[in-house]
């Protein structure tokens, strides 16, 4: 934890910046968020490290072993300047669902989400998905084209996502600096249309 | 400093402020402060801390974010520590936070600006 003893290798934003904005990177675990924080972000990224007390425990438990109680859970982001006014901030979800605080703090006040998925395993995205849909996040969705993972068409996967007709879906390489630049892109333009219709009103 | 006592994880994020779970006002972990002039005296050991990392700031700002990140302190007291620091006129935000729902125009400045460097 050397880091935590040299704050001079703080980066500081410039007086000049006076709106940040935020997106999500969301998706299951090791689908490439870590990766494509990195891929984007101007600086090296950073990560946070929160306490979570298993739920299994009541939290007046001082019991005195917090190690079996607890668990930590990072959280990586990056940062891009957008001029000389705005900067974007990239916060990489964790994997799973079960840290709800943690998600609300995420994705309070976020322009949007954008979900990296991996076709060995998308089914993993279902529960990052709805729990996005329950809490009015607008999300795209990307499919992080891993090397040797299978290649669908996107109508094949959007059906397997169970995506409606409106949610961009896209493909990446989370590797690749201009890949994440463009899948980020899809994304803000979905952001900047209009709603799409709702439900009827009553 | 490896000893378990000195472990930040084993201090609940409620101890290390005062008991309260939300911010006093609106700080994300986005929010972004500068340092401004206020009262130093009565501050807890953490938000001391905080202060510090801005000693070499040269009037540059930090995320909420950084802060938890630097510090290693947990993302969930950092935004209270620095709601805080704040209310003390310590650390200030740029502008306003930003309302529940983004504005369209943030959007659309985010989208002009990713696009610019694609």
């Amino acid at each position: 934890m050397d880091f935590a003893l040299s704050p001079n290798r703080v980066d500081f934003v410039p007086r000049t910046v006076t709106q940040p904005a935020k997106i999500v990177i969301a998706g299951a675990f090791a689908v490439g968020k870590t990766t494509f924080v990195a891929s984007v972000s101007e600086v090296a990224p950073l990560r946070m490290e929160e306490p979570i007390i298993r739920a299994s425990t009541t939290v007046d438990d001082l019991t005195g072993t917090p190690g079996k109680n607890t668990t930590t859970v990072g959280l990586d982001y990056g940062r891009i300047h957008l001029g000389n006014q705005l900067v974007l901030y990239l916060f990489g979800t964790p994997g799973q669902i079960r840290f709800r605080p943690l998600w609300e703090d995420l994705t309070e006040g976020a322009l949007g989400a954008l979900v990296l998925a991996d076709t060995r395993d998308l089914d993993a995205s279902h529960d990052i998905l709805g729990l996005l849909e329950s809490q009015n996040t607008p999300y795209a969705v990307a499919i992080n084209l891993f090397d040797h993972a299978p290649r669908y068409p996107l109508p094949e996967i959007r059906q397997a996502l169970a995506l409606e007709d409106h949610t961009p879906l896209t493909e990446c390489d989370a590797r690749e600096y201009g890949s994440c630049l463009q899948a980020l892109i899809t994304l803000t333009e979905y952001l900047t249309r209009p709603a799409p219709p709702l439900e009827p009103q009553p | 400093m490896t000893g378990p006592r000195q472990d930040p994880d084993l201090i609940r994020p409620y101890v290390r402020t005062g008991g309260r779970t939300r911010p006093s006002q609106d700080v994300r972990l986005e929010s972004l402060v500068f340092a401004a002039t206020g009262t130093v005296q009565g501050l807890g050991p953490d938000a001391r801390r905080v202060l510090a990392l801005f000693t070499p700031s040269q009037g540059g700002g930090l995320a909420v974010a950084d802060i938890a990140a630097t510090l290693a302190l947990p993302p969930s007291a950092t935004r209270i520590l620095v709601a805080d620091l704040m209310d003390q006129g310590l650390l200030t935000a740029p502008t306003a936070a930003e309302p529940e729902r983004p504005a369209a125009s943030l959007m659309e400045r985010v989208l002009d600006g990713l696009r610019a460097l694609a």
